[in-house]
């Protein structure tokens, strides 16, 4: 249980864990598709290359998009591109920092399907059987050209009643597994010299820009996510002030209108008294209730509490009150946070 | 095991779209469960494949959607803030919006899944276009003078594996890939229409209205908060209200027997044990029977009398003399 919530604490500290974590997971999915699809190659002449190519290249696009819409940095970067300048300068270099960093996350995902596909042989043998020299194969060599093309086309189907015994077919088959293998095995070692060699030979070019860009490029991703928890907890606490103040102004109205009250005010020093907030009886709250629906209270809790019957004539208030207008203060008032990258 | 549901709930819970997402991916994984689990039973006959197969391909769907507003309760929310008078409060139209919109976007994700992987498996189309699979290209070219409803007959059991009798027309394993081949093409583009929808809407928001776009976020999740909170709070105050009303009712009835058997000895009560404190005042079957059943025939009025809740007993002993009354003071101290 331990080492799960360290697990868990650990991808969620920082920002790139997650996302790195996200991406294990999307390239573990895409496996587990691919595994669970049910490849159905058509085995006719012009279909086959359509089919096969459109597996080999749809759900990687898809995949692409998955990785790219999972991805919160995007909707971060979208924000910093397109925000007004105000006082805060735009650093190209920091955006395009992130626009790569999601951009290299999102193709891990692809880029296993289409090792995976390829390794495995289905696809390829099913897009590419139409497509290879029939001479080459005893079975095939001596029909006319559209035999042989429509046998070739059912070369993938083994349990078609043409191909059941062809031993033509196995060496067809056999031959285009071993080139899709070594075609699967080949992008994959390329893949990985190409990121040996990115991130070992990063660090002898422009080091230091480098450590800048990244710093700030996680401090808008953090600061971007604490407005947000902010935001959320002022919500909150203004809600709780603003249900006060409307529990008082209803017991302050009460009390106006009930002038049998008792003479002495008593202190709140009973804790029920305390949370009954002077509504004592089955009419004050059914009116409570019917004035929360009727006439929620304005949002605006700087007042003490001062409710006004809603017979006056009191303009509303928007929704853009004085707290969220805060929120809203033009760049100008943060002058002292110019980024000099 | 449980504290790993309860971490990964809390982390859910913490944020309410988190929570939204986690009840979208539940119910994602459940139409796929439910697609796996429902037994497909073509029909194979003539007139029938095709409602069969689109009413499995589109009515799922619907209720998916639905259920995902259904489950949604953020659902009475916007309802409730649409129907409101307008009072105190004006009515923000970007913020109803902005609560239909996320709302409907994430009630989407069940039926496509349903859509998706009714498609990439095939057999909803197999059953459905058998009918229409292009005899001239796929089938046996020698099989001739075969009336067409004859033919329509055999091509709708194409999906019925037992019963297919046709296989000098067409063979049946050939059929089937064709039709497969196209539903799975056709799942795959339905697949990447819907995320290169989502990729758009989402990256490309920031690029409109994004000012008014926090506003609206921000003053419906102060909506869906203040509504909580006001519950919260409506439920503590029942509590306590419940609680005086009892007590109330417990004293009363308490009162009716002190008053009824005035011979009994009052005794003072010395002991201050907390058990004898919670009897209130209640001590013997008798009594218990008929505070019940005054209970259920006559339950007391709902208002507190306000010069009982607001007593303190230290103050307020030495100003009511009247014995029956310090009784009843000291079975409030302690609640």
């Amino acid at each position: 249980m331990d080492r799960f919530r360290m697990i868990f604490q650990y991808f969620q500290s920082n920002s790139e864990s997650v996302m790195n974590g996200i991406c294990g997971l999307l390239a573990l999915a895409s496996v587990k598709i691919y595994t669970s699809f049910d490849f159905n190659c058509p085995c006719l002449p012009k279909y086959n290359m359509a089919y096969g190519m459109g597996i080999m290249f749809v759900p990687p696009v898809v995949l692409f998009l998955c990785g790219l819409i999972l991805n919160r940095q995007l909707v971060v970067v979208m924000e910093e591109c397109n925000r007004p300048t105000g006082s805060r300068r735009k650093n190209m270099a920091i955006i395009r920092y992130m626009c790569s960093s999601i951009l290299l996350r999102a193709m891990i995902a692809p880029i296993t399907w289409i090792i995976v596909i390829l390794l495995d042989g289905k696809c390829f043998i099913c897009a590419f059987s139409s497509a290879i020299d029939a001479e080459k194969f005893a079975g095939f060599a001596n029909l006319t050209p559209p035999t042989v093309h429509l046998l070739l086309a059912k070369v993938p189907c083994k349990e078609d009643e043409l191909m059941r015994n062809n031993t033509s077919r196995k060496a067809v088959s056999r031959y285009l597994r071993c080139w899709s293998q070594a075609l699967g095995w080949s992008i994959l070692l390329i893949l990985i010299v190409v990121a040996f060699l990115a991130r070992s030979l990063r660090p002898c070019f422009n080091q230091a820009a480098f450590l800048q860009t990244r710093y700030w490029s996680n401090y808008i991703d953090l600061e971007q996510k604490i407005f947000e928890e902010t935001c959320c907890e002022h919500a909150r606490d203004f809600a709780h002030k603003c249900i006060l103040h409307f529990f008082e102004s209803m017991q302050k109205e009460i009390k106006l209108r009930h002038f049998n009250v008792r003479k002495e005010d008593q202190g709140e020093d009973q804790e029920e008294g305390d949370r009954l907030r002077g509504i004592t009886n089955q009419e004050q709250m059914n009116e409570l209730l019917h004035s929360w629906y009727n006439s929620k209270p304005p949002l605006d809790v700087s007042q003490a509490g001062q409710r006004q019957p809603p017979g006056r004539d009191r303009s509303s208030t928007e929704w853009a009150g004085s707290l969220s207008n805060r929120w809203h203060a033009p760049q100008g008032t943060h002058a002292s946070r110019q980024t000099d990258v | 095991k449980m504290d790993k549901f309860r971490m990964i709930f809390q982390f859910l819970q913490s944020n309410q779209e988190s929570f939204m997402n986690g009840i979208c991916g539940i119910m994602a994984l459940a139409s796929a469960q439910l697609y796996v689990s429902f037994d497909f039973n073509c029909p194979c006959l003539p007139g029938y494949n095709l409602p069969y197969s689109l009413g499995i391909l589109f009515t799922p769907p619907l209720v998916l959607f639905l259920l995902g507003f259904v489950m949604n309760n953020n659902v009475s929310m916007l309802a409730e803030e649409w129907r409101r008078p307008t009072g105190l409060r004006r009515k923000d139209p970007a913020v109803l919006r902005y609560m239909f919109c996320s709302m409907a976007q994430r009630a989407m994700i069940a039926p496509a899944v349903w859509i998706s992987v009714t498609l990439l498996d095939g057999e909803c189309l197999v059953c459905g276009f058998s009918t229409s699979v292009p005899v001239e290209k796929l089938g046996n070219t020698s099989y001739v003078g075969v009336p067409e409803k004859e033919v329509r007959r055999i091509l709708a059991r194409i999906p019925c594996k037992d019963i297919y009798d046709g296989q000098e027309l067409i063979a049946r394993e050939v059929a089937v890939r064709y039709l497969r081949c196209i539903s799975q093409a056709l799942g795959w583009s339905f697949v990447l229409l819907m995320t290169l929808m989502a990729f758009l809407i989402r990256s490309l928001r920031p690029c409109f209205t994004q000012a008014a776009f926090l506003k609206s976020k921000y003053w419906s999740h102060y909506i869906d908060i203040e509504r909580k909170l006001f519950d919260e709070t409506c439920t503590e105050h029942a509590k306590s209200f419940a609680k005086v009303c009892i007590q109330q009712f417990f004293e009363g009835m308490n009162k009716d027997m002190s008053m009824g058997h005035s011979h009994l000895p009052e005794k003072a009560p010395t002991e201050t044990g907390e058990e004898k404190e919670k009897l209130l005042g209640i001590t013997d079957q008798g009594t218990m029977n008929q505070l019940l059943s005054s209970w259920h025939k006559c339950k007391p009025p709902l208002r507190l009398s306000q010069e009982v809740i607001q007593m303190n007993v230290w103050v307020k002993e030495t100003q009511k003399p009247s014995p029956p009354r310090r009784e009843i003071i000291t079975y409030y101290s302690k609640v």
